[in-house]
């Protein structure tokens, strides 16, 4: 039925506009531009879904303020329960039979690598995925598909620099999950460390998410004498290495990858007051910190969740990230100006100027070009201290790739 | 030396995890001969029960004897309902019926309560004389009752009628059944105390690991490897088995292979045993006449 209707308004289309028209804007109406989005809602990465329900609640407001240049905006989230076979059968169905102009923001590294090559090879825009990794500012092989968040890379080489700074004469050890994740830490400190990487690093130990423990790389760290712990690890295993680090007595200047500092999925379980001193690095305002209790562009946000979201957790720091995506996308539809060819989305994808977001912390801008895919690249170190992360020193910048 | 001293302590606490389950493994071998694949997430479940209860104010003694009740009633269902309908069923059939167990199960621990990880409260106090940097006061505690299990089984097999009775079953039904010994209950009791069993490692694993549904995924395979590499008809040998695969892992990660092989070094266990010695270094060789 759906396919008909699609058909006759294409036919429609032809007709009013000619087939220019038509050929250069798929998922593009007169009245209406289609944008897919995949989610995990069911399975193990479920509690990232409410990202999605964040999405859709913010088009559903662009829509009630009158839309885009004339254009009201059907948001198409599916779920892919975070299996990768799964994402590639719902991005070929919101693209061959919801007809979508591009998408945005799909979760997760190995969901987007398993539809990268589909997408780029249609030419798509596969517009500010929901993942940390650092490939997908690689604009040279994949110039359909860009990224948003800084990339762990970034992250790695903003902790190196801040090594160099306040001690020089650390000796590093990196515990690193072994995959593209983990690697990109090691990646990172290479960058910020440079030609010193080989005499301060004096232990890398990878686990696999296999392992049912890391209780023997901690005690191998330590034997090697390590001062200075870098630890890549997913919230499981960030707790467990936390508590065991702390358990056999060694109090190395820890830092942790920022996917693994929620307070409720990590700090708690490894015991809060274990944690004291942990230092990661963030570059979103954490709903839950006071210091943001009356800052304007939280208060933007929560005016957002108030009317669109009656009812949802406050404290979930993925509405403030999809309130934050979600206005990027819409600035990069106002750049537009009102042609929404794939083409040219992409390229006002790949032409922020110094773009500032009211959920991001004070200082940092988004920046693309046709050689930057990498739209924020700036963060502020945090040391945990018990009960909150609070912020130190000035917001740093990594080149990343 | 220390460091050296170090690595073989958390391997043991390591291996008292896979040394429990291994048990667990054991023990529904000796009852029915089968291998369950699913003995994991039976007792990651249990273990949800276990801390549902003690989330909603049970104290945890408790919550624990009650976690036991509900996993024997489980084991006993999933025997009678599931299983039994594939009694003269092919293996292969038998292990995808396990498999299949395997994800619903997973999958209904992760809809049910969600896939974020849950702390798990330990019944030994931190504080303990017998805990140290080198092994926590929970690690010995578990090591303490993985042993305590291993000698009630012992004792169960070798000394109870009932026990006796179920061996037989196993190992010979139509003779078990001219003997007046009721078969067809002696196997849904092996499940009942196997998945009793699973349930003890659950609780002792979860404060160790943190409970999430893929809790046992990978502690399956050490279990298994334990279990084959001490004798899968063998309680003693399988604890020992567990605590070999868990000192060695460390050992040889630590100083041999690397971090990154350590996971291969368990799966070279399981195919070398059963290459050299496929009954375990402890099992029994069995002899058919033909």
């Amino acid at each position: 039925m759906r396919f008909r209707t699609s058909l006759l308004t294409a036919a429609a289309l032809l007709a009013l506009a000619g087939p220019a028209f038509a050929a250069d804007a798929p998922g593009v109406t007169a009245t209406e531009i289609k944008i897919g989005n995949t989610m995990p809602y069911s399975g193990p990465a479920s509690a990232y879904g409410v990202i999605g329900k964040g999405e859709t609640a913010f088009w559903k407001m662009v829509n009630e303020q009158g839309g885009v240049a004339g254009h009201k905006i059907d948001f198409i989230s599916v779920d892919d329960g975070y299996n990768p076979a799964k994402t590639v059968e719902q991005a070929r169905r919101l693209v061959e039979q919801d007809g979508v102009a591009f998408l945005f923001n799909p979760l997760g590294t190995p969901s987007n690598t398993a539809i990268e090559k589909y997408l780029n090879q249609k030419k798509i825009p596969q517009l500010f995925v929901a993942t940390g990794a650092d490939k997908w500012g690689n604009y040279k092989d994949f110039p359909w598909t860009i990224g948003w968040q800084p990339s762990y890379r970034t992250e790695a080489e903003i902790y190196a620099r801040y090594i160099l700074q306040e001690k020089p004469n650390a000796k590093i050890g990196v515990l690193y999950q072994n995959d593209d994740f983990g690697k990109d830490y090691l990646a990172g400190l290479k960058d910020g460390l440079g030609d010193k990487y080989a005499k301060m690093v004096i232990k890398e130990a990878s686990y696999e998410v296999t392992d049912p423990t890391i209780d023997s790389q901690v005690v191998t760290l330590q034997g090697a004498g390590v001062d200075t712990l870098v630890t890549a690890a997913t919230p499981k295993f960030a707790a467990q290495t936390i508590r065991k680090v702390y358990d056999i007595g060694w109090r190395p200047l820890h830092f942790m990858t920022n996917v693994s500092i929620s307070v409720a999925s990590v700090m708690e379980p490894a015991g809060v007051e274990k944690a004291v001193g942990l230092i990661s690095a963030s570059y979103g305002k954490d709903p839950t910190d006071p210091t943001w209790k009356d800052d304007p562009g939280m208060n933007q946000w929560r005016d957002f969740m108030k009317k669109y979201m009656p009812g949802a957790d406050l404290a979930d720091a993925s509405y403030v990230y999809a309130y934050g995506v979600s206005l990027t996308m819409l600035q990069v539809l106002k750049q537009c100006n009102g042609d929404f060819s794939r083409e040219n989305v992409m390229k006002q994808a790949a032409n922020l100027k110094d773009f500032e977001l009211p959920t991001v912390l004070p200082g940092i801008k988004l920046n693309t070009s046709p050689t930057n895919y990498h739209p924020i690249r700036q963060m502020q170190l945090e040391k945990w201290n018990g009960k909150t992360w609070v912020l130190f020193g000035k917001v740093l910048g990594g080149a990343g790739s | 030396m220390l460091a050296f001293l170090h690595q073989v302590l958390s391997g043991l606490a390591t291996g008292g995890i896979y040394a429990s389950v291994a048990l667990a493994l054991v023990m529904i071998y000796q009852a029915t001969h089968q291998v369950n694949f699913a003995q994991g997430e039976m007792a990651t479940f249990s273990t949800y029960m276990a801390w549902k209860m003690i989330d909603s104010g049970f104290p945890y003694w408790a919550a624990f004897l009650l976690t036991l009740v509900f996993a024997f009633v489980v084991g006993v269902t999933i025997e009678r309902v599931i299983v039994r309908p594939f009694y003269k069923a092919p293996v292969l059939s038998v292990v995808a019926v396990f498999i299949g167990l395997l994800l619903i199960i997973n999958s209904l621990s992760g809809a049910i309560f969600d896939y974020t990880i849950k702390p798990f409260p330990s019944p030994f106090p931190s504080d303990a004389w017998y805990g140290s940097p080198y092994l926590s006061s929970h690690e010995v505690g578990m090591i303490f009752v993985t042993l305590m299990v291993l000698a009630l089984i012992f004792a169960f097999f070798r000394f109870t009628p009932l026990g006796l009775a179920m061996r037989a079953a196993a190992e010979n039904p139509v003779s078990s059944r001219l003997v007046g010994v009721r078969v067809g209950w002696m196997l849904a009791l092996g499940w009942g105390l196997a998945g009793m069993i699973g349930a003890v490692a659950g609780m002792m694993t979860a404060p160790i690991v943190y409970l999430d549904p893929y809790m046992m995924f990978s502690v399956l395979l050490y279990g298994f490897a334990g279990a084959l590499l001490g004798g899968i008809d063998n309680p003693w040998g399988a604890v020992l088995g567990g605590f070999i695969v868990g000192v060695l892992q460390n050992l040889a990660g630590a100083y041999v292979v690397g971090t990154e092989l350590m996971v291969t070094v368990a799966l070279v266990i399981i195919v070398g045993i059963l290459v050299i010695k496929p009954s375990g270094l402890f099992g029994r060789t069995i002899v058919t006449r033909v």
